[in-house]
Order: C-alpha cells, then sequence, then structure tokens
C-alpha cells in the first residue's frame, strides 16, 4: 500500500508544478518557452545537487546544515586555487571541490557517529566554523571575474546537446542517486537506519558508519557544487549561498522526504527543489513581489508536511484494518 | 489479624478475549482492606491483563468488578483512578526533569484561586506524603537525582496523593536492591496499616511468603483457586501455578545430537552476567529458561557482538572466533531474533522482500549492484517455507500482523543460511495458530542440523521444544537440565531460587 502512496505522492508534486506553470503562462506565456524551462531547470540545478545530498541525511534521521557553508567554503579555496594557479586544468579542480566537501562531510559524520552529537548541533556548529574559514584564508575580501581564468569561469556555462554544464551535472547526479539509492547495498542500508535503526543494527548495519557515509555524500555534492556556484556566479566572497541550507532542507519536505527518516525518493527531491525553483523564478515575471517567495515556500512546507502527516495516518489504520482481517 | 468479610474490590467472572487468544477467562479476584494479595502464576496467565482491566486500560468483555459490593464500570484510566485504584507499574511513568513535587502532583496539584498551580501548597502536601511513607528526600529535588528505589517512593507517593484504596504493585522488587526490597516490605506494612488493599504481582515466593497475606493463583487465564497464605505451602503453590495437562501438542522430535557447533566458555560482563558456559549441538534445541531480568536477553546480545562481555571464549565449530558485531555473528553464522519486534525486527517501511534480504545483501549482489530478481528469488524462497500470508512480497511489511511479521524476520535470518539462530521469545505475543507454525518450523531447522538457541519465560515452550534446558538466575546459569529432571516444577524452583527440594545444580 505505502508503494503506492509514495507514486502518488510525488505524481501530486509534479501535477502542482505542472498548474504552476500553467497559471504563470496564462500571464506570462513565454515563460513556458522550451529556452525559460531549460534556464529555470539549470538554475535549480545547485539546490537539486544539494537536495540530493540532503535527502540522503535526512533519510539516515540526520540532518546537515552546514551544506551551504560547505560550498562557500570550496568555493572560495578553488577561487584562490585558481588565482595563484591560473593554468590547474578543469577536471582537476572539479576533484578537488568534490575531495574537499567531502572531507568536510567526513568532519560532521565523524562527529556524529564516534562523539554521537546530535546531527543538528554538529552542522550549526560546523557550519559557523566553515564560515569563518572562508573569512580566515579571504580577509574578507571578494574573488571577482577578472581575477579568475576564463576556462575556470566558462565550464558550467559551456553547452552540450542545448543544456549547460551545470544543468548537465544535475542530471547525472540524479542519475546516479537514483541508482545508487534503488540499486546498491549502501541505498538499502540507508533506508534501514532511517527506517529503524535497532533492527539495522541487529541486521549487522553499522548505523553510524552510515550516517557517516551520509554525510560524506552530502559533502562531497557541496564541495561539487561550490565550485560550479563560484564559476557560474564568478564571484567568491565569505557570504556566498547564505542561508541556502535551508532551502535545500524545505525541497526535501516538499519533496516529501521524511524528517523522521526511512521515508523518501530521489525523484521526490528533485520535484522538490524544482518546484521551488518554479516559484523563485516565475514570481518576478507575473510581477509578484519577490518577498512573497518566502511566504509561498513556506506554506508550501507546511501543505507538504500536512500531506504526508496524513499520509502517515492512513497507513496506521490500514495496519489496524489488516491485523483485524487476518485474525 | 482480624478476619475481613468483604473485600473492596471483587472481580467476579471477568473474562476478556483479544483476537485468537483467551486473556481471561471468567476469572475472579478479591482484594480486602489492609491485606496484600498476591496474584500468582506463570507469563501469560492473565496476570498484566487483570492489572489493565483493574485499571481502566481494557474493558472486560464480561463479568462484573464490585468496589464495595457495588457493581462499577471503568470507561476511562481516570474513571479507575477517581474509584481510588491505583498501580504502580514495573517500570514506574515518572518525569525526569519535573522535580518530586510536580511529579506527585502532574495532573491534580493545587491550585490558587487564580488558577495557578499553588507551589508552596503542592510542597507541603508532597512533603506530608514522602513523611508518611518515610522517604528521606526533599519535594524539590529533581527526579533525575534520584536513585530506583527513591523512584518507586515518588511513585508509591503520587499513588496515596490521589487518596487511592487498592494499590497495585506489577513486580515492585525486580530492581531494587535487597535493602530496598526491606525498606519497600516496611513501606507495605504502612499502607496496610492505613488500611489499603494492596494487590502484590511478583514471580518470586520468597516474597510472595514473606509479605502476602492472601493468594489468588492464574493459570492459562482461568482461576485456579485461592485462600490464606497461611494455609498453603511453596510446594502446593509451584504445583497449583504449573500444574497442568499441556494441551497445546509440540512437534515430535528425536534428537541424536552429537556434533559440537558452538562453545562459551567464562563469559563475563561487568553488570549483567556473571560465569556463563555451556555448548551446543548440531540439530539441538537448547532453552534459556529464566525469569525477566535474569539476564538471558543481555547475555544473547553480547553472544551476537552487540554489547562486549569483559570477558570469555566463544568457539565456533572448535574454533575461537572474536565477534565484535552483530555483522561478525551473521558472518559466522550466529544470528539473533530478537523479542521486541517493533523495535528490533522488522523495518516498517520497506517490502517485505527488502526486510527478507537485507543481511544476504552481499549474496544476492554482483559488483556492488542489487539483483532484484534474485532478492525476490531469495525471499521467495523463504518467506513460502515459513506459510507466511501476503499478498505480495511488495507489500510494506507494517501492514502485516504481528504473526506474519515474525515469520519475515525468521525468514529474514533463515535466509543468510546460519549455524547457529538464537529466538529470544519466538512466540510472545502471536496467535495460537502461528505459535503452533513457528514450534513446527523450529522441530524442522532442528532436524536439518541447524542449532536453536531458544529464550522463552513460557514453560510449556520449554519443555514440549527443548532438548535441554538452561535456567538462569541473577545473570547465572543456575540448572541445566535435561530428561526427566526437566519438569515444570524444578524450571519454575530454579529460576525463582526456591530451594526446597535439592536438584542436581552447576554453578
Amino acid at each position: 500500500m505505502i508503494l503506492r502512496i509514495i507514486p502518488v505522492r510525488e505524481f501530486i508534486l509534479a501535477a502542482a508544478i505542472f498548474l504552476l506553470l500553467l497559471l504563470i503562462s496564462t500571464r506570462h506565456a513565454a515563460f513556458i518557452s522550451p529556452s525559460n524551462l531549460a534556464n529555470v531547470f539549470n538554475d535549480t540545478a545547485p539546490l537539486m545537487i544539494l537536495a540530493l545530498g540532503q535527502m540522503v541525511v535526512i533519510l539516515t534521521r540526520c540532518i546537515d546544515l552546514s551544506v551551504a557553508a560547505n560550498l562557500a567554503l570550496t568555493g572560495m579555496v578553488v577561487a584562490m586555487l585558481n588565482v595563484a594557479v591560473p593554468g590547474l586544468p578543469i577536471p582537476l579542480i572539479v576533484m578537488i571541490a568534490i575531495s574537499l566537501g567531502a572531507i568536510m562531510g567526513a568532519f560532521n559524520g565523524i562527529l556524529v557517529w564516534k562523539l554521537a552529537i546530535p546531527p543538528i548541533v554538529v552542522t550549526l556548529g560546523t557550519m559557523t566554523i566553515f564560515r569563518g574559514i572562508i573569512f580566515l584564508i579571504s580577509d574578507g575580501k571578494w574573488i571577482n571575474a577578472h581575477e579568475m581564468s576564463e576556462s575556470f569561469t566558462a565550464f558550467p556555462r559551456a553547452e552540450i546537446i542545448g543544456l549547460p554544464v551545470l544543468s548537465w551535472v544535475a542530471v547525472v547526479a540524479v542519475a546516479v542517486f537514483g541508482l545508487m539509492m534503488s540499486r546498491t547495498p549502501l541505498g538499502r542500508s540507508i533506508f534501514a537506519v532511517g527506517g529503524n535503526p535497532h533492527a539495522a543494527v541487529y541486521t549487522g548495519i553499522n548505523v553510524g558508519k552510515v550516517q557517516f557515509l551520509a554525510f560524506v555524500l552530502s559533502g562531497a555534492l557541496a564541495g561539487l557544487t561550490g565550485y560550479l556556484w563560484v564559476a557560474r556566479y564568478a564571484v567568491a566572497y565569505v557570504d556566498i549561498a547564505g542561508g541556502f541550507e535551508l532551502e535545500v532542507v524545505a525541497a526535501c519536505v516538499i519533496g516529501g522526504i521524511s524528517i523522521a527518516g526511512g521515508v523518501g525518493t530521489v525523484a521526490g527531491a528533485v520535484l522538490g527543489a524544482l518546484f521551488l525553483g518554479v516559484v523563485k523564478n516565475a514570481l518576478p515575471v507575473v510581477d509578484i513581489s519577490p518577498f512573497w517567495q518566502l511566504a509561498i515556500s513556506g506554506s508550501a512546507i507546511l501543505i507538504a508536511v500536512a500531506f504526508n502527516a496524513r499520509a502517515g495516518k492512513t497507513r496506521g489504520r490500514i495496519i489496524l484494518k489488516s491485523a483485524e482481517h487476518t485474525s | 489479624m482480624a478476619e475481613r468479610t468483604a473485600p473492596v474490590v471483587s472481580m467476579d467472572a471477568i473474562t476478556k478475549t483479544f483476537p485468537g487468544v483467551r486473556a481471561l477467562d471468567a476469572v475472579r479476584l478479591d482484594l480486602h482492606a489492609g491485606e496484600v494479595t498476591a496474584l500468582v502464576g506463570e507469563n501469560g496467565a492473565g496476570k498484566s491483563t487483570t492489572v489493565k482491566i483493574l485499571t481502566g486500560i481494557y474493558r472486560p468483555d464480561g463479568g462484573t468488578i464490585r468496589i464495595d459490593g457495588e457493581p462499577v464500570t471503568f470507561d476511562s484510566v481516570n474513571a479507575a483512578s477517581d474509584a481510588g485504584i491505583t498501580a504502580i507499574h514495573q517500570e514506574t511513568v515518572l518525569f525526569d526533569e519535573l522535580s518530586v513535587a510536580e511529579n506527585i502532583f502532574i495532573g491534580h496539584a493545587p491550585r490558587t484561586p487564580l488558577g495557578f498551580i499553588d507551589r508552596a501548597e503542592m510542597q507541603r502536601e508532597a512533603a506530608k506524603l514522602l513523611q508518611s511513607i518515610g522517604a528521606p528526600f526533599d519535594p524539590r529535588t529533581r527526579l533525575k537525582d534520584l536513585g530506583i528505589a527513591n523512584r518507586h517512593l515518588v511513585a508509591i507517593a503520587r499513588a496515596l496523593s490521589v487518596d487511592a484504596r487498592v494499590v497495585i504493585m506489577d513486580e515492585p522488587t525486580a530492581a531494587l536492591s535487597q535493602k530496598e526490597i526491606t525498606e519497600l516490605y516496611e513501606l507495605i506494612e504502612t499502607l496496610k496499616s492505613q488500611g489499603k488493599a494492596i494487590l502484590f504481582i511478583s514471580h518470586k515466593f520468597d516474597e510472595i511468603f514473606r509479605i502476602a497475606d492472601r493468594y489468588t493463583v492464574f493459570r492459562d487465564g482461568a482461576f485456579v483457586g485461592d485462600g490464606r497464605i497461611d494455609d498453603i505451602n511453596e510446594d502446593d503453590l509451584v504445583r497449583m501455578m504449573v500444574g497442568r495437562s499441556i494441551d497445546h501438542i509440540f512437534p515430535e522430535r528425536n534428537s541424536t545430537a552429537t556434533e559440537e557447533v558452538l562453545q562459551v566458555t567464562g563469559y563475563n560482563h561487568p553488570t549483567e552476567f556473571a560465569d556463563i558456559n555451556f555448548k551446543l549441538k548440531r540439530g539441538e534445541i537448547l532453552g534459556f529458561y529464566g525469569l525477566v531480568g535474569a539476564g538471558r536477553s543481555e547475555f544473547m546480545q553480547s553472544l551476537i557482538g552487540i554489547t562486549k562481555p569483559s570477558k570469555g571464549v566463544c568457539k565456533i565449530n572448535g574454533k575461537i572466533r572474536v565477534i565484535r558485531s552483530p555483522a561478525d555473528a551473521v558472518s559466522n553464522g550466529i544470528v539473533y531474533v530478537p523479542e521486541d519486534r517493533g523495535k528490533q525486527g522488522a523495518i516498517i517501511g520497506l517490502p517485505i522482500f527488502q526486510n527478507v534480504t537485507l543481511p544476504s545483501i552481499s549474496r544476492t549482489s554482483r559488483n556492488g549492484f542489487l539483483r532484484l530478481a534474485e532478492e525476490f528469488a531469495l525471499a521467495r524462497e523463504y518467506t513460502s517455507r515459513l506459510d507466511l500470508r501476503a499478498a505480495s512480497l511488495d507489500q510494506d511489511v507494517g501492514n502485516l500482523s504481528g504473526g506474519n511479521q515474525q515469520k519475515v524476520v525468521i525468514a529474514k535470518w533463515l535466509a543468510t543460511k546460519p549455524q547457529v539462530i538464537i529466538l529470544d521469545e519466538p512466540t510472545k505475543g502471536i496467535d495460537i495458530g502461528s505459535k503452533a507454525a513457528v514450534h513446527e518450523f523450529m522441530a524442522e531447522l532442528a532436524a536439518e542440523g541447524l542449532s536453536v538457541i531458544m529464550v522463552s519465560s513460557e514453560i510449556p515452550e520449554v519443555i514440549g521444544m527443548s532438548d535441554r534446558a538452561i535456567v538462569m538466575r541473577d545473570g547465572r546459569i543456575v540448572a541445566e537440565l535435561e530428561d526427566d529432571d526437566l519438569t515444570p516444577e524444578t524450571l519454575v524452583r530454579h529460576a525463582a531460587g526456591i530451594s526446597t527440594e535439592p536438584q542436581l545444580e552447576r554453578a
């Protein structure tokens, strides 16, 4: 039964996005032109990538509030690296960004795993620490477009079959995570740990280690996004992506990822991110103050949570009924 | 003590059925003012159900409860407590972060005329109550700073604060030290002298004979007998408790076990158990009997690497193996089916087949990818062997009944092809039909050469299924019984620590 509920939830969210697009098109038809939709997608790509990492973390009953700070620190480091050694090849920079992000994620993961500190406290702490480190290494200065090398900033915008690299990275990340969650032992363990940590222990799954790996994955994606972000906007400073971690969590919650862990899908995270992306891009177009965006995303979160809570309740009733029938 | 005629509370012909189980069958129970009535019976005799009916948690399907001769019905927990019935549970339900006075008066605190809680009055009242039961601490103490015995005193003070006439104590001494138990006895004497009627539930015979004035015996949800404790001795009480025709038929088995699979030597733990030694042969069913809290589950958890023993050696097939984690245990062929299905067994939210294959994932995957077809095949093989009834293996485990969830959990472990399977209370809380299927299946497994350790608190199950039984008490093995020594009486004697009839004991 629950298997039937999950696709329904995602279907409803997809329908909501579709309706939203339809509504916007009545006011501004150009919004739903393929090229604009591609722009919206590209604009939402960083949120989507981060939401995938956050989804994995939330599924294991944790939360990662340090993703935006991780992104900003990695972005600053690769930007400074680019200034210092302009000839560094892009693949190497991408590798460095992913590794650096993963190391920061591992730091969160170790604290959660070995010291058993609640994840919200750990990542609240590291979030502040990462921002502080950016200030220390940059002296609070900006790194601007003219200081970065041409190839460094061009990479995320380069077009392949009509879509920029940034979009393709998101597509690949979604595919990889989709495969990982459904078809690998790690993916299965992540669901098991979130679904029932006690039972997972008896099964021979190391709960702390799975949570650690979730943080590493989330950190690696944050690092990757850090480079893409800094290169796309061609600027790096202390406060980039400030508060973005909450938008990432919001995308997950709207996408039906249960904050209690164990329930959620890659499709949900992607749709949650897309929903926020459409709202964010559409509001200026249809002449609604961007301040409304916050209210709309907020309402979307509450509606999504209320909807999930209701779905949970129906599930409870079904259990009782079937128990009666079998007896 | 003066003979009192009319009971304060009288339960008459109380019946309660749950789906598939008749928990209570026309039982009666009388509680008298100023007297302690011990309710005696094995696990599953219906003691807890009785408590729950008396405290308004369950409603009986038939029969009457009378208070002072007047029939009453309890529609809610509040109705029972308004009638002056209060229970002190095994694990008392109190709030760590609140003060003692707040814990005592939570829900019915004295109010000021403005409707705020009258703190001063509350503390005065609490102090008075605590003094009356001889509690040596201040009502402003935070609960978390108190030890388990003092928490009990708080729970008792809370019970008294609602002006209880009937106090139910459900295994109150399970977690107490000897000195604390003595203090509890004094307290019970105080309560008696105040004219409270006390229902005392315990497995420990020395306690019952020390503290109770009357006894009532239940067996399998039926009333067996009652009387004054002075008129009965331990032997007769044990006989009333266990003497039965085993109506449930256990599968025929003939064990020819010879080859040793598992040998545990000198397992010790700083607090939970000590000096555990035993051997397990191929194809054998070894029962572990004991009272709740005897350390059986705790030992099993250390055997599979969830907790670490402080010392001890575990040999599997004659070779020393160190098991540091449940994953080690699984790879060494030892699996544990925990007692608490909901908490430790099935993963609600995952479909049946994924629950079954979870510990075998390395076998069903290739090159790091899961193969769904293999998973389904494995899950189908073991669930069909266990006669699991489910619409589809894609179904969420949470939608199955308790018995079927248990089957999924057992299938999960069998799918790892273990050598030793530890079943902790394998049939607890499942209906009779599923019970028989589980027993049948255990016999089948043993016949196929799998060694089974069965932790059970149900005497017929231990006797009906085990080739040998080990009895644990207070974290130690007190007896190893087989053949003619394996009787209900010997099990109860060893587990409860009655030594009137010396048996073959191995310390």
